[in-house]
């Protein structure tokens, strides 16, 4: 028998856990921009939809610094204090 | 007194032998093929005798079928213990056999003989004998040779020490140990675990492992980097398995470990150079005397194969991102066309044939230092073929004109470059005494353009966008702009054979604070 040492960071992915689902449109809806060209012409179209069809929502509009790194922390927390759902305009 | 390992070990008739064992003991590490042991086996028979079960005296052997030749040859009645693993041996850390350990009742060493030395196995067998009150065991001393060396350990074997230090209780080892079932192929066990970058893997056994960490004098349990994209902890441990996957040597180790610190920092961003669409990945430049002790190839095909440091080092850098970092693709490495370069790619420069400063010490280190420098192409090695140019104007004018490819003519200060000058160009430029800053400035200078022909028209949609142009006044379209944002977007390095008029460029990624910044870092360890 054969004994290899695991060359991986050793972590099972834990399952995440989604947050719950109201069933209803109410609140803020974060509308997200990585930074990415074009991204803010889908996000335009998005906020327009959503004023048209759910008007008693409020829309916030959001941007990373660069597409090429993560979200930093304090925009991630500050999304989730002040919206109830976020949408992101992802790359491609 | 220090108390010697305690053990179990079985006779040949599958009888077990503790030790300690509640009487004075006699332990002596015998194997088959030492001479020495040899001519002490009968003065062990004679101890056996004459102290009967008043003394344990306790024999381990070191390999199976030398322990059965050993009874059979000498006769014996006091059984040889089977320690043909090694465990014990190394438990008690002897370099030679015999060696002799006399222990009292709790195990604590009372005297210890390394080969054969008469007139000290004499003494012992006197006293011994005085102290238990018995007749002293029948040995015709005068027949034995006055002093005999004995011989290695079959446990400080190279072969086998390593495996004996990765097993041991005190291993420095920590990572998962995978058992590979006997009907298993390693190799294809390997593939279907994810580990491989598609090409075969070196198994990463414990001893393997063992050399490995050999090649750095940092603790095995340190982090060296939280490698993104799962922020996984890169420890030198994880990374030494990684680099024995990818073939490398041990003293190549320090290079990987310090180019692994250099990649997970925030200015160079591998959580972007690997996630991207566009087909990122790590180019290593190592400079510094490091270079010539790894045997790294800076000249002929020195950005190609063939040999093993550039191969490996690469490579074991690439793996450590895709075990430890998690970048895999088609998860969060996504890559539209990928790369081979993503299976390796680094290389020495040849300071030696650059007439100009060094990478590294351009980027402030002592020519001394050795040091490690990543740069993140997109595209490359593009070739610069000029067999024409005489004179470096000429030549670097030629730079400038291919570098405009990078990413798209029309694309500009969106991106930087890495330009190796080979060693025929290096002496057009020096024909007129260019300085680097001659070559970048001249880069700079051939490849401006005027604002107006980098405006989105008919032929292609990439450049300015037409509104942005319509608001700009004929001054501004007119102005030129340069390829790149600053000469310092412009990284250049001396490799390649003496002959042959072909340079080369990779070509960079989104540059500056917003995508990945070169960084270099000193190996602390190339001594």
């Amino acid at each position: 028998m054969t004994i290899i040492m695991d060359p991986t960071n050793e972590r099972v992915p834990v399952a995440r856990q989604i947050s719950p689902r109201s069933g209803q449109l109410t609140g803020t809806v974060a509308l997200l921009d990585i930074s990415k060209p074009r991204g803010n012409v889908l996000l335009d179209r998005i906020e327009a939809l959503l004023k048209d069809r759910a008007p008693g929502i409020s829309v916030k509009r959001y941007a990373k610094p660069t597409f090429t790194k993560p979200a930093p922390d304090a925009l991630r927390q500050q999304i989730r204090d002040e919206s109830d759902f976020v949408i992101e305009g992802l790359a491609d | 007194m220090k108390v010697l390992p305690a053990f179990l070990l079985e006779d040949e008739t599958g009888q077990a032998r503790n030790f300690p064992a509640d009487q004075p003991a006699v332990i002596c590490f015998v194997k088959e093929d030492c001479p020495t042991c040899n001519e002490v086996m009968p003065v062990l028979e004679a101890f056996h005798r004459a102290f009967g079960d008043r003394v344990a005296v306790l024999l381990p052997g070191q390999t199976a079928d030398g322990n059965r030749l050993l009874a059979e040859r000498h006769e014996l009645t006091v059984p040889i213990l089977d320690d043909s693993r090694l465990k014990v041996s190394f438990a008690f850390d002897i370099d030679t056999v015999p060696t002799l350990f006399l222990a009292d009742p709790d195990g604590r060493e009372q005297e210890t003989l390394v080969g054969f030395v008469r007139a000290e196995w004499q003494a012992l067998a006197e006293r011994l004998a005085s102290t238990l009150g018995v007749e002293a065991p029948d040995v015709d001393w005068a027949a034995l040779p006055a002093w005999r060396p004995g011989c290695g350990s079959k446990s400080v074997d190279p072969v086998i020490a390593d495996r004996l230090r990765a097993e041991a209780e005190n291993s420095p080892l920590r990572a998962r140990r995978i058992e590979i079932a006997v009907q298993d192929d390693p190799f294809e066990f390997m593939f279907d675990q994810g580990f491989s970058d598609g090409l075969p893997l070196v198994p990463p056994t414990p001893e393997r492992v063992m050399r490995m960490l050999a090649g750095t004098r940092r603790d095995p349990q340190e982090v060296v980097a939280v490698m993104p994209p799962n922020m996984g902890e890169a420890t030198v441990e994880k990374i030494a398995i990684n680099a024995v996957m990818a073939g490398c040597r041990p003293e190549y180790l320090p290079v990987i470990l310090t180019a692994v610190e250099a990649i997970c920092t925030d200015a160079y961003n591998i959580h972007g150079v690997m996630a991207t669409t566009m087909g990122a990945s790590p180019v290593i430049v190592v400079n510094g005397p490091i270079r010539h002790r790894l045997g790294m190839n800076m000249k002929l095909g020195a950005l190609g194969q063939g040999n093993r440091a550039n191969a490996t080092i690469g490579r074991a850098v690439r793996l450590a991102v895709r075990n430890i970092g998690g970048a895999v693709p088609g998860g969060t490495e996504r890559s539209t066309l990928g790369n081979p370069m993503k299976f390796t790619m680094c290389f020495a420069e040849w300071e030696e044939r650059n007439p100009w400063s060094p990478l590294h010490v351009e980027r402030g280190f002592d020519p001394d230092d050795s040091v490690v420098t990543v740069f993140t192409m997109t595209s490359g090695p593009v070739l610069m073929v000029d067999q024409d140019s005489r004179s470096a104007s000429q030549l670097a004018g030629s730079f400038g004109l291919c570098l405009e490819a990078a990413f798209h003519p029309k694309a500009h200060y969106t991106t930087d470059a890495l330009v190796v000058v080979c060693p025929e160009h290096v002496d057009t430029l020096m024909r007129d005494g260019y300085t680097k800053q001659d070559i970048r400035a001249r880069i700079q200078e051939v490849s401006a353009r005027p604002i107006s022909e980098l405006v989105a028209d008919a032929r292609s949609a990439v450049g300015f966008k037409e509104a942005v142009a319509a608001r700009m006044s004929a001054e501004e379209l007119a102005r030129p702009l340069p390829k790149f944002r600053t000469d310092a977007d412009i990284h250049i390095v001396v490799a390649g054979s003496d002959a042959g008029k072909f340079s080369g460029a990779f070509h960079g990624w989104a540059t500056g604070e917003i995508g990945s910044q070169s960084v270099s870092r000193k190996i602390e360890e190339a001594y």
